[in-house]
């Protein structure tokens, strides 16, 4: 097993003439939390795109646990996206039935076991659920996977700052220690203290990447604050 | 006890300071078992590898040991557990003495001070 899980190269994605991501080089170890940070635009969606296989590069290499994008790195990588796939009549047992027949690694009792910390019924349809409840649905399925590479695309966007901690509280204790989340936020302060690793993203190139603790080391400050400063408006 | 994390410093130092208060102030008892990482990195909510660090970090300093069979023990050494909580003791002192001479007394005053202090308590 290579010691890398995820490895760019000169990654750059193209829309048309916009650059999405420019030449990104970078690497992530195993059993990691690793926050993907910047600003809306910057191309935090685009690069777990890529990563996901959805999105192929325009130029430049990328690889998961040394496989790039497609059959093999799909059935290790656990996806929440940024909206919905669900259809909306699905019952929660409907879901778990869905992720038990896509994925070898999904472990329902333990999908079950989050839904009802959640107060969810198996019968509860999506439809009938608030926004917040149904990201935590969502969530649970993605978080009882044993996938190695989770990648959770603002998983605390639209919910309550309760619903966060419990969220956050759910990664943190349901991520497979050989496995890394990686997840992309604007909320950074909210999130900070669970994660090992920030990449700051501006305009689709990495501004810093580097350990939480090294950052508030070095600049006497959290990466929140440090943020506010990188991409501070009219400066 | 509750976990307080401040933004000035890495988060890591600040879960051995928490930890070392706990350790000293018999919350961890000496020679009890000290709570899984997992439950530790869980109830401050931070991530499980700083919380392994700051253990790490806990374990070099000697105040908890690794035990093949009852897992991470607080050291029975009580003398060492003893001169920590001195050494904390006086840091306190410190910053004690030196926000009082910000406020311009002199050490002499603040001897005089800290007895007349004394007295009101009693009275209370």
């Amino acid at each position: 097993m290579n010691q890398e899980l995820i490895t760019a190269r000169g990654l750059t994605k193209n829309y048309g003439s916009k650059s999405a991501l420019d030449h990104i080089d970078l690497t992530v170890g195993r059993g990691r939390i690793v926050g993907l940070l910047g600003p809306n635009g910057s191309g935090k969606t685009t690069f777990i795109k890529l990563l996901c296989g959805l999105l192929q590069p325009t130029s430049g290499t990328l690889e998961v646990n040394g496989n790039a994008p497609g059959v093999e790195t799909k059935s290790v990588i656990s996806y929440l996206p940024d909206r919905m796939y669900f259809a909306d009549w699905m019952k929660a047992c409907d879901l778990t039935d869905f992720f038990a027949d896509f994925y070898v690694d999904f472990d329902r009792p333990k999908a079950m076991e989050m839904f009802s910390a959640l107060g969810i019924q198996p019968n509860d349809r999506l439809k009938t659920m608030s926004k917040g409840t149904k990201e935590k649905v969502q969530l649970a399925l993605i978080m009882s996977r044993k996938a190695q590479l989770y990648l959770l695309d603002e998983p605390i966007g639209g919910v309550d700052p309760a619903a966060r901690d419990f969220i956050l509280n759910t990664i943190l204790t349901n991520y497979n220690e050989n496995g890394t989340v990686m997840l992309s936020t604007h909320l950074i302060s909210d999130i900070e203290r669970v994660l090992d690793e920030a990449i700051f993203l501006q305009n689709g190139k990495v501004v810093r990447h580097d350990t939480v603790d090294n950052i508030r080391e070095q600049e006497g400050k959290s990466v929140d604050q440090l943020f506010r400063e990188i991409f501070a408006y009219g400066s | 006890m509750i976990w307080k994390l401040t933004d000035d410093r890495p988060i890591w130092i600040q879960l051995v300071d928490q930890l070392t208060l706990r350790i000293v102030s018999g919350v961890y008892a000496s020679g009890a078992a000290v709570p899984t990482v997992r439950a530790l990195a869980s109830e401050a909510g931070v991530n499980p590898n700083t919380m392994q660090r700051a253990l790490a970090e806990l374990e070099s300093r000697g105040l908890v040991e690794t035990r093949r069979t009852a897992g991470r023990i607080v050291t029975e050494d009580q003398s060492l557990i003893q001169s920590v909580r001195e050494e904390l003791a006086f840091a306190r002192m410190d910053e004690f003495l030196a926000s009082m001479r910000a406020l311009g007394y002199t050490d002499k005053q603040i001897r005089e001070l800290l007895a007349a202090w004394d007295k009101k308590e009693e009275l209370v």
